[in-house]
């Protein structure tokens, strides 16, 4: 068949263009076949809308209409020309030169043309939306490898750990959005003994928000090396960044310095959401203002103070709480979040917020945005007065806090039994010690706090004259579990009372005296240990 | 506060199985310190010894779960044995009166002398 002499194949492209391939010549003696530059047919081309309406082979040169394709067409020297029509849509051309005995193509020729064009045409559809869906996993795949990429910068770069700081307690939570935000946060160790905590967003998304995150956690310790407060520190972060912020993008930053020690902090902000401190006069807005980092040099920011007494806590956060959405695009908002921190009692505030959070936005919510917390909490009960320190001729040997937390009992055990070691006692004597302070720890933590997190157990022991005195005072209203029922083996054997009930009765029994001092808002239970000549054998070598 | 995992063993001797304790005996051994026994209740020896030798720290909770597999040893008429406690141990075993219900040794050839 004379087809052979000269071939010219088109096709569409994913853009939707029509274009055409050709073969190189072939040997000298078989019939040539050549490959000719694609041919483009525009979407628009009246060509696309002519072949649509006319299915089968068509002359190309007894076509005449205003198509830039059907020139190309006959500047190729196209003289048939076989649309591949599927579904409707022109998906490419099967285009022919002249027959190389130079007559024209017959009826025959031409029914061949159509009928090879009717199978073409599916195969070809088939194999162009072959194409297509793995170009289109491909590239789900590449934007899912750069995901990962952005969370594992990310990640990498967050703190391994909260600080821990004697008397406070700081608890980080951050929850990267599918798509990566910029959010992170960070504490950097003062050269003068305070914490520097900072808070930040980029904007942007991906690998583009890691990669500036990075860089602006770098700058934020480097600057924090060398200035002593946040606004210091800001400004000299943000002329940092400046020279090499890429456009559009910059970075809002809430930076305290905290001073654990007096719970005196100051705070200063780049553009991100302020603070709130939770105090006795409620949950109220830290007011500092600046601009973002990295938007122009020179800026100045200013600072705030506040203190954080025994009890309160300051909360940071990033916008991917407050600008979370409901089912019904409303947003959580900042006055939200802020009637939760104000109304909520006790610990776990932050999974309280979640738990809002959740509630609010329902459990389809897909999370837009990077969430991240920072909850600084100061301990303890404000203007709590040693009870022991204003006894006449006591002299303080320990004086310490443990968390409300299963197994914090032993903390509790080993840091008395180290006060112990001036007073020389025997063994006998510090074991019996320690198995009474566990047990009172135990006590104050289950039921007078409730393991509470926010509730931690304050233990104080002196020497009074002769006489070690042990105080464990819990936070709780419902005081130490003090039960009059003796444990009684037989009948624990027997099941007729429970096997457990024996910390009261340890102690008891490990003390020479126990007493039960209630207040208004805590309990403690009060040791006294006989050091001479104890009926116990608490004997001072 | 991190402390070493509670673990308990169960090895059988010609006169008696013996179930080594490690580590801390609190709410968290509850679930070890009972799987062991039930391991060791399931080989029918007579006498069940508890090897407390490598046990630093017994709390209220602790003396619980032993008074919890005392109760389960009389209730299928098995002996229960101790041994390795220190003294202050002892003294809360004698204090608790469970010394009144297992018979103390100072060591494992003690326990399994009949």
């Amino acid at each position: 068949m004379s087809v052979e002499t000269r071939t010219f194949w088109q096709r569409l492209t994913g853009q939707g263009r029509v274009r055409s391939e050709s073969a190189k010549p072939d040997a000298q003696d078989r019939p040539m076949i050549t490959l000719r530059p694609p041919v483009e047919i525009a979407p628009d081309d009246p060509l696309v809308a002519y072949f649509l309406s006319n299915p089968g082979s068509v002359e190309v040169n007894r076509l005449n209409m205003d198509s830039p394709a059907l020139r190309a067409l006959k500047e190729e020297g196209v003289q048939m020309a076989v649309p591949l029509v599927s579904q409707g849509e022109l998906i490419g051309l099967l285009s022919l030169g002249p027959r190389l005995s130079e007559q024209e193509y017959s009826t025959d020729d031409r029914r061949l043309l159509d009928n090879l064009a009717a199978q073409a045409a599916p195969a070809l559809r088939v194999a162009q939306l072959a194409r297509q869906q793995q170009a289109a996993a491909a590239e789900r795949e590449r934007i899912e490898q750069e995901l990962r990429v952005a969370r594992v910068i990310q990640q990498t770069l967050l703190p391994k750990q909260v600080p821990d700081i004697p008397a406070w307690r700081l608890e980080a939570f951050w929850q990267p959005a599918r798509a990566v935000g910029g959010d992170f946060y960070d504490f950097i160790a003062l050269p003068d003994g305070r914490l520097c905590i900072i808070v930040a967003d980029v904007t942007d998304k991906g690998i583009p928000a890691a990669l500036v995150m990075a860089s602006a956690r770098s700058v934020l310790r480097s600057a924090a090396e060398g200035y002593p407060s946040p606004g210091q520190i800001l400004a000299r972060a943000n002329d940092l960044l400046c020279p090499d912020m890429p456009p559009k993008m910059f970075v809002t930053c809430l930076c305290v310095v905290l001073d654990a020690h007096t719970g005196h902090c100051l705070v200063a902000n780049a553009g991100h959401n302020l603070p709130i401190l939770r105090n006795a006069g409620g949950a109220v807005e830290l007011r500092a203002t600046g601009m973002p980092l990295g938007l122009m040099p020179g800026m100045v920011y200013e600072e705030v103070e506040a203190d954080i007494a025994p009890g309160e806590r300051l909360v940071l956060y990033s916008d991917g709480i407050v600008e979370a959405h409901s089912p019904q695009r409303e947003m959580f908002g900042f006055g939200r979040l802020q009637e939760l921190v104000g109304a909520h009692h006790g610990g776990a505030l932050i999974e309280h917020l979640l738990a809002d959070l959740a509630g609010f936005t329902g459990p389809e919510w897909e999370q837009e945005d990077d969430v991240t917390f920072l909850l600084i909490k100061r301990l303890g009960t404000k203007n709590k007065k040693s009870q022991l320190a204003d006894r006449p001729d006591a002299r303080i040997i320990a004086a310490f806090q443990v968390d409300s937390a299963p197994g914090n009992e032993r903390m509790a055990m080993l840091r008395i039994a180290e006060s112990l070691v001036e007073l020389n006692l025997e063994t006998r004597a510090v074991d019996r010690i320690k198995t009474a302070v566990a047990e009172a720890t135990m006590n104050a933590m289950e039921h007078g706090n409730q393991y509470d997190p926010d509730k931690p157990v304050q233990i104080e022991a002196a020497v009074i004259g002769d006489k070690l005195v042990v105080h464990i005072t819990d936070e709780g209203n419902n005081g130490p579990a003090i039960t009059n029922v003796t444990p009684d083996l037989d009948l624990k054997l027997a099941g007729q009372q429970t096997a457990r009930g024996w910390g009261l009765f340890l102690i008891q029994n490990m003390v020479d005296e126990l007493n039960i001092i209630d207040g208004e808002h805590e309990h403690t239970l009060e040791l006294v240990i006989h050091l001479q000549g104890g009926s116990d054998g608490n004997t001072a070598v | 506060m991190v402390t070493q995992q509670f673990e308990a063993h169960v090895r059988q001797e010609p006169s008696g199985v013996i179930i080594d304790l490690v580590g801390q005996i609190d709410s968290q051994a509850e679930e070890a310190l009972n799987t062991a026994y039930a391991e060791a209740d399931a080989t029918a020896k007579q006498v069940i010894v508890l090897n407390f030798s490598a046990v630093e720290y017994i709390n209220s909770t602790g003396i619980a779960l032993v008074v919890g597999l005392l109760a389960q040893a009389r209730k299928a008429h098995r002996e229960l044995r101790v041994f390795g406690l220190s003294d202050h141990y002892m003294e809360i075993f004698r204090i608790t009166r469970l010394a009144d219900f297992m018979s103390i040794h100072q060591d494992e050839a003690g326990a399994l002398a009949s």
